[in-house]
């Protein structure tokens, strides 16, 4: 008789779970590609100002992760993504996207060379089959690794002293896309100073054995810090005030789409500056060759929209009457509390979209019970609507 | 010190030597690379036991495009044209097809298959005026490729509302269905489906094996020759072609890679170490050779590389060569009948049945044959009084179970001699030397991945507009420079030339629109 191993059910938990289930007192939670994530842990505001406040950590374990190795990982990688990644040394972190050879967007993630030759992709979509087919031809080890690696994000302004205390060295001379190979309790431990908030920030990463008490660690060292737990709400919020891109947001991944036209090309992402034309091979470059030559049939955009009603799913229109086709439409839309603006991300029709246009949002809104709708003026702005000077600093200064 | 050309073209085969005389005609100077030591690809003639010759592989002229027989005022002398197929029955009751007539059936049949004849004439003769041109390009708003298109809509249009919806119910079909329906006699059945799976992974029952004998008969309406001298000298006409218009040929040349540089092709690489400059290069090798191999996969795209990969490309059709002391006695045929093709296909379960243990890696125990005696009519090909059989045995699956090593050649070789002996009772007699070439063979000897007569399998995904693949139908590879020529692209294998002088034109047609 075979005993079979029982198939877990329903969502995976996190290595994490034990603890931020803890901590759960709203009971919101989704599934991200398997695992249990939570939409908020207590108040999504709270959550939030501890991003921009102190330290908001996120358990982003389920990221899914790939490991790169062998003699063609970089010639691989090269081919793969837009940008140069020979100008990645080891302990950087390069944010990338990835086309397909119509020059489309597949994903965007970031990719880290943990040590010569050996790299890690870290993305929110599952890509086995494209990084696998990615390999013919090539002398290279994909190995899909999510679930060997528990993932924190550390992030806000007393991330650094939260860390320091926890007793992480090296972090002064941490670059931003930087990474360095700590010690943890007798564990390695990989912190790299990243993330998705725009703001000073680390994300750690450890073996699930050790996950537990890491947190314990963390959360400790931090008590002084304002350290908070927090759900995807909030992150989503210090998200659009940084302005990353967020796949079935701002782009769909192009092996997702069936109409012809809904997928994105990352010139139309504003990603140009991603793509290395000097590379002579990688997906894509054909195609965009071509858009670059022939211009792009969208744009992406950030807008500073008047008043304080959120631009969610608002058509977005040339003109102030809503006259003729809309020129394009809002991907995201949040009201900022810590820029005090009502911000959003979207898409529109070139050559629509130059910084410094103005351009009008449709927005509809209820009031108890009752639809109203607005046309709010907005502007086309070139920076993101956070991005403080500590971000950048190194050494990061102890808040 | 390198030389330059305009272009250069990775191998000889008759396809190579078609392009590469229109360019040269056309004032390129031309480079051509073969790595045998003859030229000519598949369609050679060769020795193969003492003072016996005979086409090494394709052995029967049916698709030569008058096209490329103007274009390059080629003779191609036959020494047997508009030959009879012969199947045999094992009891010497024999029935004779001929492109518009049937003998040795009942009268019905005979009917039959004379509405049959005249409809897949007119359906091959639609599919004959894509031979000649470069397929549209899917999806592109291009004025040729949309005109192109048009004109092939209106093509199938104009067989009228009757016909077209023949057509378009049949092209998906099996041919197996088609005879089933039709016809009651088990020979003309067998026949005909085993001209429909000829030199493919294809049993009668599968999927579009309408279409792969609408291919073969595309070609000349199903005229069937042999050439003087075997296919070689085609080829050798083909070369003299191609020198007189004053292209390079070098054999015993090897092309170890094709040089990628900055992402677009620079020249070439041999073997030997020799390095041939050029801004061009045209591939006569099969398109998997050509992206895997010599260019290597990461200078291509990734969807694209997949693409290619996963090409069908198994070959399943084995060759027979046998030195014979004379003409062996083969009851109910006339003397002169030994100048036709004769097939072994009694009926149309038998054929499928050949196939069925090849879907499995095993060769058949009772294959279907196709015979000829090029010697008969051609006596340079033999010594006096003696005889040349050559014969296109299947299946024999080139990922056989175990591998083609000498025993399972030995083996199969046995098979088919026991085969042949059922219709020709002292052939074993008659032999003084064989030579069996498995697609492992031909493979290795031609240089063709999977030893697959048309360098990749002729079916519908793998035709026409996406045949080798998507993004290489107008035979240019997505790098820069590189360019295809062979039967992998449309419209496919057989010696028909057609590949190669639709990439000169494409080639010579965008130079100019450049």
């Amino acid at each position: 008789m075979t005993i079979r191993e029982p198939v877990p059910q329903g969502p995976l938990k996190t290595p994490f779970y034990p603890r931020v289930a803890e901590i759960d007192t709203v009971n919101q939670w989704h599934e991200w590609k398997g695992f249990s994530s939570p939409d908020a842990l207590y108040c999504e505001d709270l959550e939030y100002f501890a991003i921009r406040n102190g330290t908001g950590v996120f358990d982003l374990s389920p990221m899914t992760k790939y490991r790169v190795t062998g003699p063609d990982a970089l010639d691989y990688l090269n081919r793969l993504v837009t940008r140069d990644m020979a100008k990645v040394g080891v302990g950087r972190v390069a944010y990338a996207v990835w086309c397909d050879d119509q020059g489309q967007v597949i994903d965007d993630g970031t990719i880290f060379h943990l040590r010569e030759g050996e790299y890690r992709i870290c993305c929110q979509e599952r890509h086995f089959a494209w990084f696998q087919a990615a390999t013919i031809g090539f002398d290279v080890d994909i190995v899909h690794e999510t679930e060997e690696i528990a993932g924190l994000a550390v992030q806000g302004p007393t991330s650094y002293s939260v860390l320091k205390t926890m007793g992480v060295e090296g972090l002064e001379e941490l670059k931003p896309f930087g990474l360095i190979h700590v010690d943890f309790q007798g564990t390695e431990m990989m912190v790299s100073r990243t993330g998705f908030t725009a703001d000073l920030g680390y994300e750690l990463w450890i073996e699930p054995g050790k996950a537990l008490d890491l947190w314990d660690a963390l959360f400790e060292a931090g008590k002084e810090f304002k350290i908070r737990a927090i759900g995807t709400h909030a992150l989503e919020l210090a998200r659009i005030e940084a302005c990353y891109l967020a796949p079935y947001a701002e782009f769909l991944p192009c092996d997702e789409t069936v109409r012809t036209g809904r997928s994105r090309s990352p010139l139309e992402l504003g990603l140009e500056w991603l793509v290395d034309f000097k590379k002579p091979n990688f997906n894509g470059r054909r195609a965009l060759a071509e858009e670059k030559r022939k211009g792009s049939k969208w744009q992406l955009v950030k807008l500073d929209i008047e008043g304080n009603k959120t631009a969610d799913s608002a058509y977005i229109f040339s003109n102030s009457k809503a006259r003729g086709e809309a020129i394009g439409f809002i991907t995201s839309a949040a009201w900022s509390p810590v820029c005090k603006q009502n911000i959003a991300l979207g898409t529109v029709k070139a050559p629509h979209g130059k910084p410094g246009d103005t351009v009008w949002v449709e927005i509809y809104y209820q009031r108890e019970m009752h639809w109203n709708r607005e046309m709010a003026q907005a502007t086309v702005v070139d920076k993101p609507f956070w991005f403080p000077p500590r971000r950048g600093a190194t050494p990061p200064g102890p808040y | 010190m390198t030389d330059k050309y305009d272009a250069i073209v990775v191998g000889a085969g008759h396809n190579g030597l078609v392009c590469s005389a229109l360019l040269a005609k056309a004032g390129k100077k031309v480079l051509v690379l073969e790595a045998n030591q003859q030229v000519g690809g598949a369609a050679i003639t060769r020795e193969f036991a003492d003072g016996y010759q005979v086409s090494a592989c394709a052995h029967l002229l049916y698709q030569l495009q008058p096209e490329v027989r103007k274009d390059l005022k080629l003779t191609a002398r036959l020494v047997s044209k508009d030959m009879t197929t012969i199947a045999l029955g094992d009891d010497g009751n024999h029935i004779r097809l001929k492109p518009e007539s049937v003998e040795g059936v009942s009268d019905e049949d005979a009917e039959q298959y004379r509405i049959f004849r005249k409809r897949m004439t007119r359906f091959s003769n639609l599919l004959r005026k894509l031979f000649n041109k470069t397929p549209p390009r899917l999806g592109s708003k291009d004025f040729k490729d949309l005109m192109s298109l048009g004109q092939l809509g209106l093509d199938v249009r104009m067989l009228g509302k009757a016909e077209m919806e023949a057509f378009l119910r049949l092209i998906f079909m099996n041919i197996h269905d088609e005879v089933t329906e039709r016809f009651e006699s088990p020979l003309l059945k067998g026949a005909i489906s085993l001209d429909a799976v000829l030199g493919t992974h294809l049993g009668p029952r599968s999927p579009n094996t309408m279409m792969t004998y609408l291919h073969r008969m595309a070609g000349d309406n199903g005229r069937t020759g042999s050439p003087a001298g075997g296919m070689g000298s085609v080829s050798n006409e083909l070369a003299h072609a191609a020198r007189a218009a004053g292209a390079t040929i070098r054999t015993g040349m090897p092309v170890k890679r094709i040089i990628i540089e900055n992402g677009r092709a620079t020249g070439v690489e041999t073997e030997a170490g020799e390095r041939f400059d050029s801004l061009m290069v045209i591939s006569n090798a099969d398109p998997k050779t050509t992206l895997m191999k010599l260019i290597g996969a990461k200078h291509a795209e990734t969807g694209f590389a997949r693409r290619v990969s996963h090409l069908r490309a198994k070959g399943n059709a084995a060759k027979l060569h046998l030195a014979l002391d004379g003409l062996p006695a083969i009851e109910g045929l006339s003397k002169k009948d030994y100048a036709e093709r004769l097939v072994i296909a009694p009926d149309e379960h038998y054929v499928e049945r050949a196939f069925n243990p090849a879907k499995y890696g095993e060769s058949s125990p009772n294959p279907v044959v196709e015979i000829t005696f090029p010697s008969f009519r051609d006596e340079t090909l033999a010594p006096t009084g003696k005889h040349v059989m050559s014969a296109v045995v299947q299946y024999a699956p080139y990922a056989l179970k175990g591998g083609w090593n000498d025993e399972a050649k030995a083996n199969f070789l046995k098979v088919i001699i026991d085969t042949l002996a059922k219709y020709v009772p002292d052939i074993e007699q008659r032999i003084t030397a064989t030579e069996l070439l498995t697609p492992a063979d031909i493979e290795r000897e031609f240089h063709m991945t999977g030893g697959h007569w048309h360098h990749a399998e002729l079916s519908l995904d793998q035709f026409l507009f996406v045949r080798p693949v998507n993004g290489a139908a107008q035979y240019r590879l997505p790098i820069d420079g590189v360019y295809l020529c062979g039967a992998g692209t449309h419209p496919g294998g057989g010696v028909s030339g057609a590949a190669g002088r639709n990439a000169a034109r494409a080639i010579l047609s965008r130079e100019k629109a450049a």
